[in-house]
């Protein structure tokens, strides 16, 4: 169980797993569970080094997921290969497990040469269109009034495709919550929306987003389907998106589903919680974190033991670690990759600047 | 050719456009059914039904927002905003996601579309009916810009705009939409405009005039003010060469320049307010490029840094008694 208690619909959050780690009907393959596990454990493990590369001022910034693991990949595991993923800035797990390879993540996270967003963005801002995953923006919600568009467009050209985009609570309070929600129920988009209620926003709690009890309720105004799920139940997550996606499939249109869960660790590198929040707090979920409770279930099913965890463990550990080495050693981008992109062809002026700011280098 | 207003050469290079490629769509407040408030999407409903002339929600920033999502999966929405002055509940979504998204992605996802919206004043609106804010977007790098001043550029620029592989915004000139000031009146347009296929590339200025003494460069409606105030100031002797801009960003700095060289002396000439507005950019581009042929610290003839009013509309906006007057206080220097 998780201390969920005051942000509960009255019927209660969706949950699967049962408190003595069984759960029932789980349509998932084994290897795909064993997969989802697997993920949840690199995100948590490159959640503690990449915060330690930033304390070492090896990279700028980190945004992490710890605690949040299950609401992102049990949520990405339930869209199909050709769906949409766009993201919010914290879901890194989500698109290494569309196939995004950690390299390509960690060079976005060093910033260099070879950064698929060429050095253009902070760490934690990248884009994979390979994986039909979306491009990470830092204004707040954004995506949510975009997400729709992209919904609607693979509707119209009768693809099988929907979108998962995924916010934060605290994104609720924007007005592009309102206008994606809005647009997606008037042209019955095939978008679902995924809220992932880690009860804070940078430091003021989700209390202070909304006086309504619980997200998901506000689908209904939007004329969409809510649903509330146990985001740290990786399995009632899953379920909770793929049956959002089926709507979709059906023609029924959007979902909002709201993933209650928690942000353990800080809003980002640039944050300490311990100027707003309580230990108190904090503690009930550290005991529903759900890693372990994933891993209990996948061990009574005898999917996974001490000796997987040990070896996946020191396989993931040596993956970062090699990547890492890679990754740090490469360049930065070169200087003309600054002004390309910003349109298709380089416009006169661009032009110009580039020839002075190439002048000043070589002039030293 | 056909003679047809600005609204008839939007509407007809839409249609068009919409003929041609089927992934084009227009997109709005009132553009479905109804054809839009000034009648630009009218009968494209008909044509094309409601799902490529898509009747919105009353949002503008659900407009641009949808649309991004839109042209990032392949559709290509000309989105109709119903005055420029609404534009920026958008703001978040045109300057943040629509201009970055290709740079910001590193080429990988685009977002080309048009965003259309009918600016400017002179239809007693008020402030909330006659801004013209293109200087926020022509700081925004990612995003092209364009106002057209007569049909035939209307329509080759929209065609042209709607199959740019980058964002544009494309302002349309409300005031000379049906037709054009003739000594103080707006006359219907008599102007001939090419039938089917017919375009205008971006960042190509137009000569409307030539002239020995002075440049003038403007966009929009006031290029009509502009030139007749070079032919006033002809009676005197002083010939004024007369830019039409027509794609404000990015630029025809060689159209600008090659002239002040020769004239030695530079107006602009726009609607919206003088701070920051694009004259200060364009004399600045003609100082540091034709520094040493300037005879005449260049001119901005433009509207005042106040709101846009309603009842002395005409005192705000440069009209051609002040672009008189500009251009023979220049030439005097």
């Amino acid at each position: 169980m998780t201390p969920l208690a005051s942000r509960e619909t009255p019927q209660g959050p969706l949950r699967i797993l049962r408190d003595d780690d069984q759960a029932p009907e789980v349509p998932i393959e084994p290897g795909e569970l064993a997969r989802m596990y697997r993920t949840m454990l690199l995100a948590r493990n490159l959640d503690d080094r990449l915060i330690r590369l930033q304390r070492q001022g090896r990279i700028s910034f980190h945004i992490g997921s710890l605690g949040e693991e299950a609401a992102i990949v049990g949520s990405a595991a339930a869209m199909l290969p050709a769906d949409w993923i766009w993201p919010c800035y914290r879901e890194f797990a989500a698109a290494l497990y569309r196939g995004m390879p950690l390299e390509a993540y960690l060079d976005n996270m060093f910033g260099n040469a070879d950064d698929p967003s060429r050095g253009r963005q902070m760490p934690d801002h990248w884009t994979g269109r390979a994986w039909n995953v979306g491009s990470v923006s830092s204004p707040v919600g954004t995506q949510i009034a975009q997400a729709p568009g992209m919904a609607w467009a693979a509707k119209r050209r009768g693809d099988d495709v929907a979108v998962l985009v995924y916010f934060g609570e605290g994104a609720t309070s924007e007005g592009d919550f309102h206008v994606g929600l809005n647009f997606a129920g008037v042209f019955k988009a095939p978008c679902i929306f995924f809220c992932r209620n880690n009860g804070w926003a940078i430091s003021v709690p989700a209390s202070r987003q909304t006086a309504s009890k619980s997200i998901a309720v506000k689908a209904t105004a939007y004329g969409v389907a809510g649903v509330q799920v146990d985001g740290n139940d990786v399995l009632a997550v899953h379920r909770a998106v793929r049956e959002a996606r089926e709507r979709c499939r059906r023609g029924e249109g959007a979902t909002l589903i709201e993933a209650l869960t928690y942000r353990l660790g800080p809003h980002s590198t640039s944050d300490d919680p311990r100027g707003y929040r309580k230990e108190e707090e904090v503690e009930p979920w550290r005991a529903a974190d759900p890693l372990p409770r994933f891993r209990r279930y996948l061990e009574q099913r005898g999917l996974w033991s001490d000796a997987d965890e040990e070896r996946v463990t020191a396989e993931i550990e040596s993956e970062i670690r090699a990547a890492i080495e890679v990754a740090e050693r490469k360049g930065p981008p070169p200087l003309e990759s600054l002004f390309d992109d910003v349109y298709a062809r380089r416009p006169w002026h661009l032009e110009e600047q580039y020839r002075e700011a190439l002048r000043l280098r070589e002039e030293g | 050719m056909a003679v047809m207003n600005i609204i008839q050469a939007v509407n007809d290079a839409l249609r068009l456009e919409m003929r041609r490629d089927p992934s084009v769509l227009v997109m709005g407040e009132d553009v479905g059914k109804f054809g839009g408030v000034f009648r630009a999407t009218v009968g494209l409903y008909d044509e094309f039904g409601p799902d490529r002339s898509i009747d919105t929600p009353l949002s503008e920033g659900g407009i641009i927002g949808t649309a991004i999502g839109m042209a990032t999966y392949g559709l290509r929405p000309v989105a109709e905003i119903q005055f420029a002055d609404y534009i920026f509940p958008a703001f978040d979504q045109i300057v943040n996601e629509l201009a970055k998204l290709r740079y910001r992605s590193g080429g990988q996802y685009t977002a080309p579309m048009v965003i259309r919206a009918p600016c400017g004043g002179g239809i007693r609106g008020g402030h909330y009916h006659s801004q013209s804010p293109e200087a926020y977007f022509i700081h925004t790098a990612g995003l092209k810009v364009v106002m057209p001043s007569s049909p035939a550029d209307a329509k080759g620029l929209l065609i042209s705009s709607i199959r740019d592989p980058d964002p544009v915004v494309f302002f349309e000139p409300k005031r000379v939409y049906r037709g054009r000031p003739v000594e103080g009146r707006i006359t219907p347009w008599d102007q001939d405009v090419p039938e089917g296929e017919h375009t205008v590339p971006l960042g190509e200025a137009a000569l409307l005039r030539e002239g020995r003494h002075v440049t003038l460069a403007t966009y929009g409606a006031m290029v009509h003010e502009s030139v007749e105030a070079a032919r006033l100031v002809a009676k005197e002797g002083l010939e004024v060469e007369v830019i039409d801009l027509r794609t404000l960003w990015p630029v025809d700095v060689e159209a600008l320049v090659g002239s002040v060289k020769k004239t030695g002396r530079f107006v602009v000439v726009h609607e919206a307010p003088r701070t920051c507005g694009f004259a200060a950019e364009l004399v600045t581009l003609v100082s540091e490029k034709a520094f040493l042929h300037l005879e005449a610290p260049p001119a901005r003839v433009t509207g005042w840094d106040t709101p846009f009013p309603c009842t002395l509309e005409n005192d705000y906006m440069p009209m051609t008694p002040r672009i008189v007057d500009a251009l023979r206080r220049t030439a005097r220097f």
